[in-house]
């Protein structure tokens, strides 16, 4: 049983990465075709770099990434305070809402921003509203339940009896929240925000319906250049990207595992005495 | 204090940009695209593209099935390392689910082609090429590939809380491995299980660009024809009543799968 199991996870792990490292093979050849490897090169590497309008996509999913993600943290993080200060069912139905772009699929959510924005287009006599704002609404919408299900259960696991010390010995509140509350939280606000941030730069979905031509991210267009025959200078994109969210991760890692080693040193510190 | 008011810029914000969206749906699904009339042309005409509906619920079924199926074990070895080894081996899983999977799907299709990849290694070794792609098969295989993680962290999380001394106390009470796993483990991952089959069935029945690159005409999906409805044929209004189709068939099965695990949740809620 536990030696089968190895094999089909050995398995697993070789069939999410074969394709992975195909592209990052084919950002080293000279040739086109993906499936052929010619001569090994970096030019695919300059020519990436001396493609201003590649790099300008890069740019724009930045900032969006990073906008999205610094509104989406701080509402997210509001409302998880006031959610988890909640009862009944007034905590139900907001989890709820908090719950539909969840198990919505992507193209419904995209869908159904793109007809409002429509909508809201025709009433106010606009031409194009399609663009920059509508892009930072939707990544903002689909950012804000990933940083309130990471905020929760750390408000969930803190000790109530540190906010009150915190009031008892002349915080004001908001002090208390700054001095007490936010440290408690800071590793699910840090793991939100990153996810966010990753699952921004990466959204193809529901980015492709609710922008236009005028401000377009890096997967909107790689899905028009799949559409012809693709340069392969963005499998070297593909490959820095691979290196860059990697560094976050290991980051992001790094970071939990030293929180985690942090609380269970506190914890038997507190069982010892 | 008043701190659930601190909630209400989200509320407000919600309401606006998931409420009123899914209500417009609703409307452009029921009115007609030129006169702007009440019509339920549109819900009439999602009969015309059954065959689509059904097969993408069979394609996405099938999918769903394989990643609970390979899904589980890796998940159940990854929650048996040591924990450093779970962090890293958990970071891998989610790695690829970040990275651009439009060109990951062009990858398989570098890699399936009739002059592709394995077809080369194939016919290096003597064997006649195989139709690896353009069928069904493949587009199963691109809704796998791109799903899998979405089966593999809800189940390890759900393995990995386990409490190891219910095993023990199993295995005392003389339950054979097999035993224990079928009266044991298997029930305490049916939260993960359910979860897992969520997150996997949703974005594949619903999926597009996957069918276009690895299928052919033959397999299009529902999210084909709904981003076509936007994108090319512009008809929103038939595209509005084929989402708002697809939402009610999602609900329904997630209604069914929530249906045949909510007995054991409760008793894992119990204990």
């Amino acid at each position: 049983m536990r030696k089968a199991s190895k094999v089909v996870t050995v398995i697993v792990f070789l069939f999410l990465y074969v394709p992975i490292i195909v592209l990052m093979v084919a950002s080293f050849s000279s040739g086109t075709d993906l499936a052929i490897f010619k001569e090994f090169t970096f030019s695919r590497y300059a020519e990436l770099f001396k493609d201003t309008n590649l790099l300008l996509l890069v740019r724009n999913s930045a900032i969006i990434a990073v906008l999205s993600t610094a509104v989406a943290t701080i509402l997210g993080t509001m409302a998880a305070m006031g959610i988890y200060s909640m009862k009944g069912r007034i905590r139900s139905l907001v989890m709820g809402l908090t719950n539909i772009p969840m198990t919505n699929p992507d193209i419904v959510t995209g869908v159904s921003l793109a007809l409002m924005f429509a909508f809201t287009g025709t009433v106010l006599r606009l031409q194009t509203v399609l663009g920059f704002w509508t892009l930072l609404i939707a990544h903002i919408t689909f950012n804000l339940p990933y940083v309130i299900l990471n905020v929760m259960p750390r408000l969930a696991q803190m000790d109530p009896n540190l906010t009150n010390a915190a009031l008892d010995l002349g915080c004001t509140p908001i002090k208390s929240f700054f001095k007490v509350t936010l440290h408690e939280i800071m590793p699910g606000i840090i793991s939100g925000a990153l996810m966010s941030f990753t699952m921004s730069l990466d959204d193809f979905v529901i980015s492709y319906f609710v922008t236009g031509s005028g401000f377009l991210t890096l997967p909107v267009e790689i899905y028009n250049y799949t559409k012809k025959p693709i340069h392969p200078k963005l499998y070297a994109l593909f490959s820095l990207m691979f290196i860059v969210i990697l560094i976050l991760m290991v980051t992001m890692n790094v970071l939990q595992a030293r929180s985690g080693s942090a609380k269970r040193r506190l914890r038997a510190g507190k069982e010892a005495a | 204090m008043k701190r659930k008011f601190l909630a209400a810029p989200y509320v407000v914000w919600m309401l606006l940009f998931t409420l009123v969206p899914l209500f417009i749906v609703i409307y452009f699904a029921f009115t007609d695209s030129i006169t702007g009339a009440f019509t339920l042309n549109n819900l009439v005409s999602i009969t015309d593209y059954a065959t689509i509906f059904l097969r993408s619920i069979w394609l996405s079924v099938a999918a769903t099935l394989i990643c609970l199926i390979i899904g589980y074990p890796v998940a159940y070895t990854i929650a048996q390392c040591k924990p450093k080894t779970q962090r890293i081996l958990h970071m891998l899983i989610m790695l690829p689910m970040c990275m651009s999977f439009l060109l990951r799907t062009l990858a398989w299709v570098a890699l399936l082609e009739d002059t592709g990849i394995i077809n080369n290694i194939i016919t290096s070794l003597g064997i006649t090429p195989l139709p690896l792609i353009r069928n069904s098969g493949a587009v199963i295989l691109g809704m796998v590939y791109n799903y899998l993680p979405y089966m593999i962290l809800p189940l390890y999380t759900s393995i990995s809380k386990q409490n190891p001394r219910l095993i023990e106390a199993a295995e005392d009470l003389g339950c054979n491995k097999v035993n224990v796993f079928r009266k044991v483990i298997l029930p305490l991952s049916l939260p993960g299980i359910t979860s897992g089959i969520t997150m996997v069935f949703v974005p594949a029945v619903s999926t597009f660009y996957i069918s276009q690159k690895l299928g052919s005409p033959g397999t299009i999906l529902v999210g084909d024809v709904i981003e076509s409805q936007f994108k090319g044929a512009y008809n929103p209004n038939l595209g509005a009543a084929m989402s708002l189709i697809l939402m009610i068939l999602i609900f329904i099965c997630i209604g069914i799968t929530n249906h045949f695990t909510k007995n054991t949740d409760e008793e894992v809620m119990m204990s």
